[in-house]
């Protein structure tokens, strides 16, 4: 029988990081199809950094960052008693940032892809932007934002490499489902390992295959 | 009354252009702009609602400034008392017709302007409908109706009538009259067409090379630049007699009987309207 608690915990941190994700990337994905700054390819280009970057380059980055031993994590520690190092914390901060491209990338494309007019034509009703984004943009991009959750929330279930090098692999605390699926191949254990390898691959498709019915149903029944 | 003063350089295929315009709309006034495409025409009406930056401005509005860049002024565009009707419409897609005009009532304002809007653009049958499932007629009543609710100090009009036949040009001229005559709206005018200035504005002023060249009631400003003996009109022909090489056509245009002569060229062009 498999240990049920890393895919409790996949679970848990792919549910917050959405939530957590969804607050941060509809802002800034707003915010990047508007401005005119000079400097915004090159935070495009961190924000998608994550898509290309071997996963352990990242998490390497995130450890130092975090250790106590250095700025950020001795800032943390000492003002707040927070430690982020081989923490369920760390993870959600990382898997963050390690998962940022995807739930801004879509939104932005949404948010591209309408009509100028529309964000004008509420503006000019006397609408503030924030009214703007709620009540008319968000609810025509809703496809893109569907999109982004579930490609969050999947791309969070396996992720590896960032939650290792961070988390570890600590039973209840940071060992989540492809943490454990790693160790029982180490120990030897291919049922095991099996079976957890099968629930991802089965959970990924099923993801995947909602992504698609749902794009086609939308644009089937004319709702952007 | 606004007054309006604008510089600013446009960008256009041949080169750069230095627009600098300057006019006065009196209350309950339509006022037309005339001039080719890439004049700045749409440009002007977008720097008078906020949307586009001009370097020089100076807006005002019965005494509010809107815009003053010497003295760093900047009415955000939603403080602005505008109605502005795009030439894509600019319908919100998710909302019904009732709710796309519900959205722009401001609040604690009457909501009795919606149910008179929609009797007076006849779209009270269409209250519930989705704005896909509108004509491009439907449409632009739709738009027209929206930028009134909040009863502006001036109505933004970019070309409304530009993506419509001649048939349904001609009718929702009249729906724009309507709702003029109702709100003493007072109308900034964007149009190609002349005879549309001439039906609904009652002065037209002629940009071009980044300037207004002319200025007037439009049936003074008009024939003395451009051909008098042409004109596009909906008719439907009655008649046909052909003297030389002229032809001389029998319409009815608008219910009336008119006369017209065409060459041989011009009846090939007509020929899927001839009876």
């Amino acid at each position: 029988m498999i240990d049920i608690e890393p895919l409790l915990l996949t679970a848990k941190l792919a549910f917050i990081t959405t939530i957590v994700l969804l607050v941060i990337g509809i802002p800034v994905a707003h915010w990047f199809s508007f401005t005119r700054f000079r400097f915004k390819p090159a935070l495009e280009a961190i924000i998608t950094l994550p898509l290309v970057l071997p996963p352990t380059v990242l998490g390497f980055y995130l450890l130092l960052a975090f250790s106590p031993e250095n700025a950020v994590g001795k800032f943390l520690h000492h003002y707040f008693n927070i430690r982020l190092v081989f923490t369920f914390g760390g993870l959600v901060v990382a898997s963050v940032i390690y998962s940022l491209p995807f739930m801004v990338n879509p939104i932005l494309a949404g948010l591209k892809g309408l009509p100028r007019s529309l964000q004008e034509a509420s503006i000019t009703l006397g609408k503030s932007g924030f009214i703007t984004l709620i009540k008319i943009l968000l609810p025509n991009i809703r496809v893109s934002i569907l999109t982004g959750v579930i490609m969050t929330f999947a791309h969070c279930t396996g992720e590896f490499g960032v939650v290792l090098m961070v988390g570890g692999s600590i039973p209840k605390e940071t060992r989540v489902a492809s943490v454990a699926l790693f160790e029982q191949v180490q120990n030897m254990n291919y049922h095991t390992a099996n079976i957890y390898a099968a629930i991802l691959i089965f959970f990924s498709f099923s993801v995947l295959l909602a992504v698609y019915l749902l794009n086609d149903k939308f644009r089937k029944t004319h709702i952007l | 009354m606004l007054r309006f003063t604008a510089h600013k350089i446009l960008y256009t295929a041949d080169g750069t252009v230095p627009l600098n315009v300057s006019f006065v709309l009196k209350k309950g006034e339509c006022a037309a702009l005339f001039g080719n495409s890439g004049e700045g025409k749409t440009t002007i009406l977008r720097i008078l609602a906020g949307l586009t930056p001009a370097d020089k401005t100076i807006i005002l509005a019965d005494g509010e400034v809107w815009d003053n860049s010497e003295n760093k002024i900047h009415l955000p565009v939603r403080k602005r008392s505008i109605g502005f009707v795009f030439q894509d419409f600019a319908l919100f897609p998710h909302l019904t017709v009732k709710r796309n005009l519900e959205y722009a009532l401001p609040k604690n304002s009457n909501a009795g302007i919606i149910d008179e809007l929609l009797e007076m653009m006849e779209l009270h049958l269409l209250q519930n409908t989705m704005p896909h499932n509108l004509s491009g007629g439907q449409k632009q009543r739709v738009a027209l109706a929206r930028a009134i609710v909040r009863q502006p100090k001036i109505l933004l009009l970019d070309e409304p009538l530009s993506a419509l036949d001649d048939e349904m040009r001609f009718k929702l001229q009249n729906y724009i009259l309507r709702a003029r005559s109702q709100y003493n709206l007072t109308i900034l005018l964007v149009s190609h067409n002349i005879s549309e200035i001439i039906k609904l504005a009652d002065r037209a002023m002629i940009l071009a090379k980044g300037k207004i060249q002319k200025e007037g009631k439009p049936v003074e400003v008009f024939p003395a630049d451009y051909p008098a003996g042409e004109c596009k009109l909906t008719a439907k022909i009655i008649d046909i007699k052909k003297s030389g090489t002229v032809y001389t056509l029998k319409l009815i245009a608008d219910g009336k009987p008119l006369t017209v002569t065409a060459t041989e060229e011009e009846m090939a062009g007509l020929k899927n309207a001839l009876p």
